[in-house]
């Protein structure tokens, strides 16, 4: 999976391109955020504005992604459509991440 | 499609039942009371995910809300996700079958599969997976059948011959998270 890394006041930004990441999508997703968190900033936002659907897989995917990045670094998370916003919110992981409205909202409110 | 409710009505009525407000009954854009569909797929992840595609289209067609399509679709794509990964693990993707039946202010999808049992007797309680101490512990998997326990009225099971059929029971009696 291709993935869009912007970075804004020392805060990268992940963008996701596709519309699901469900168990189709899951692997890809992990490993392309494996190497788009190698280095830069401790900080990232991903993204999620243009993910319509994540299922279990996908769930475990951006999960996995933040445990990927290790200690003293810090995976956001924004722009989540209604469906990806149930799903966080009926396993009760919206307690677990930090979820901005949009992601160019977290880097400014973070620099400002 | 509205326009049929009407003259099939406009025709009970010259037929002298009287009973002329049945041609409202059919609020939504093609309300069908104990309708269905029914759909093929293979089993494979592409294909479920047209599978799930497809089936959010005739839903929404049928009537029902995008909050009510979104639940459907999460579930319906947690246990086409079981289908593929362990009905079929191993062996050449087999068809899954879907049929959705609509009622009033339910519905109920039929998944049938030509894999391997169910291993237990009793399907998964389906209980949040633990949080862990820590993000370092924080599951990664486990949350499919407590999404399909939380988004549902009643799952039921069968084994049939060489069939595996789960049914899934949707309550829809809310306008905001059921038909439009």
């Amino acid at each position: 999976m291709e993935l869009h890394e912007t970075c804004h006041d020392g805060i990268k930004i992940v963008t996701v391109p596709e519309a699901r990441i469900d168990a189709a999508a899951a692997i890809r997703f992990k490993d392309a955020m494996r190497a788009a968190t190698a280095d830069g900033p401790d900080h990232v936002v991903l993204d999620l504005s243009n993910v319509d659907f994540v299922d279990s897989s996908g769930l475990g995917a951006i999960v996995a992604a933040m445990k990927q990045m290790g200690q003293g670094r810090r995976l956001d998370l924004a722009g989540m459509t209604p469906d990806v916003a149930k799903v966080f919110r009926l396993t009760r992981m919206d307690t677990v991440f930090v979820i901005h409205d949009r992601a160019d909202g977290a880097a400014r409110r973070d620099a400002g | 499609m509205a326009r049929h409710g009407v003259m099939r009505a406009e025709r009970r009525g010259a037929a002298g039942d009287g009973n002329t407000t049945r041609a409202h009954a059919a609020p939504g854009p093609d309300r069908r009371m104990n309708a269905g569909f029914h759909l093929n797929a293979k089993a494979d992840e592409m294909s479920v995910r047209s599978l799930l595609s497809d089936t959010r289209a005739r839903l929404r067609a049928h009537g029902l809300t995008e909050t009510a399509c979104s639940t459907v679709e999460i579930v319906l794509a947690e246990a086409l996700n079981n289908i593929v990964e362990h009905a079929y693990t191993g062996s050449d993707a087999g068809e899954i079958g879907l049929h959705a039946g609509l009622g009033a202010a339910s519905l109920t999808c039929t998944l049938s599969d030509q894999g391997a049992a169910l291993p237990a007797p009793h399907l998964p309680a389906g209980r949040l997976p633990d949080m862990g101490a820590g993000a370092d512990a924080l599951p990664e998997g486990g949350f499919g059948w407590f999404l399909i326990r939380s988004l549902t009225r009643d799952v039921r099971y069968a084994r049939e011959g060489d069939t595996n059929r789960l049914t899934l029971c949707f309550d829809l009696p809310d306008p905001e998270d059921g038909y439009r």
